[in-house]
């Protein structure tokens, strides 16, 4: 119960602290889930970031209901889940009902403005630590910068390019497999 | 009976839009106009109103959405909907990873996927970055020097200097900290 219960309070500080999406929410779980608690290492959390971006769902929730099922079953990625979206429930539900305008607001702004910068910061230093764990010889390498550049540039979906290179990392695996 | 259908119709968004928040999007054009629940002006302001507050934005919408069609029930109800099909699904991927984590084609496709996961974030903190300097996603010209926001790029210097000095510091506390910089020095 008190694992329950701590799975829904951390995941809810993350949901209350996640400002711009599922990718904003990397830097804070890392501090959270694998530095402070060891929920997962470094290496988990990637696999459940690649995994839940081709899978239905939002990649937050995907996420979160990963960790809460590593930690404690099935119940745990449900109460993960619940706690991850709790805050936006409690926030949006009291804009909804008592703020009109709220984001035309100057002072929101302004907090946001300053917000993004330290998310911006964030997500950067993110991609510096997990780029030393996943970048490791020139297949990994070239696949970084032919997906950076692809999505970069073009329309094509983040999800076909996921499942492409899934496919290519197997088919890559095999042909260095035979060669042995 | 509105509720019901708030379930199903968010369920579906949870179960086709996949990524991140904003793939819930075209979902709600279509939802507005068949259900007609909201208009399309809606939408927009309920943008607006997640990209202004913590939380997922997929989440922060479907509340919102909900919040519109049938007060902080349907705001309750829509949220369940949307993650729904997330906790099934990834909870059936989770058993399968944990059986066959030990095999070669899963690690090879792990590999290759976490390299992909990176570019992707990096793409993301590129659009993250744009917004936090410029003001907007794009550049409108060659000329965007005369855009950027030197305060918010000053701000950008502190927060590394402080991560650099404190290696420990918690990244909640230096948003909080952004937050308090924008609202003080009028970002």
């Amino acid at each position: 119960m008190r694992d329950l219960i701590d799975l829904f309070l951390v995941f809810a500080k993350i949901g209350g602290f996640t400002f711009g999406g599922g990718y904003a929410m990397l830097p804070i779980l890392q501090a959270e889930v694998v530095e402070k608690r060891k929920w997962a290492t470094e290496e988990e959390l990637m696999d459940y970031y690649a995994i839940g971006q081709c899978t239905p769902g939002i990649i937050a929730v995907n996420t979160a209901t990963f960790i809460g099922n590593r930690k404690k079953g099935i119940v745990g990625g449900i109460v993960a889940t619940l706690g991850c979206v709790f805050p936006s429930i409690v926030i949006i539900t009291i804009i909804a009902a008592f703020i009109q305008n709220f984001a035309d607001i100057s002072w929101v702004q302004n907090i946001l403005s300053g917000v993004r910068v330290a998310v911006c910061v964030l997500i950067f230093s993110s991609v510096i630590k997990l780029g030393k764990k996943a970048l490791k010889d020139w297949m990994t390498w070239g696949l970084f910068i032919i997906v950076f550049l692809i999505s970069l540039f073009t329309n094509i979906s983040n999800v076909l390019l996921v499942i492409a290179v899934g496919v290519l990392g197997i088919a890559a695996g095999k042909v260095k497999g035979e060669k042995k | 009976m509105i509720l019901l259908q708030l379930f199903y119709e968010f369920m579906k968004v949870g179960l086709f839009a996949i990524g991140g928040g904003l793939a819930t999007l075209p979902f709600l054009y279509e939802m507005q106009e068949k259900t007609g629940w909201f208009t399309v002006g809606d939408i927009s302001n309920m943008v607006a109103v997640s990209e202004s507050t913590p939380g997922p934005l997929g989440v922060n919408m479907a509340t919102y959405v909900g919040y519109v069609i049938a007060k902080p029930f349907g705001g309750l109800i829509a949220t369940l909907g949307l993650i729904f099909p997330s906790i099934i699904v990834i909870t059936i991927i989770s058993f399968f990873l944990k059986k066959f984590q030990e095999s070669k084609t899963v690690k090879d496709a792990m590999k290759a996927l976490k390299a992909a996961s990176v570019a992707l974030i990096s793409v993301a903190g590129v659009g993250v970055m744009q917004v936090a300097f410029l003001g907007s996603q794009k550049a409108e010209s060659l000329a965007f020097v005369q855009d950027i926001l030197w305060k918010n790029v000053l701000l950008a210097v502190v927060i590394i200097a402080v991560m650099k000095i404190s290696k420990k510091s918690h990244p909640i506390l230096l948003i909080v900290i952004a937050g308090v910089a924008g609202f003080v020095f009028k970002m």
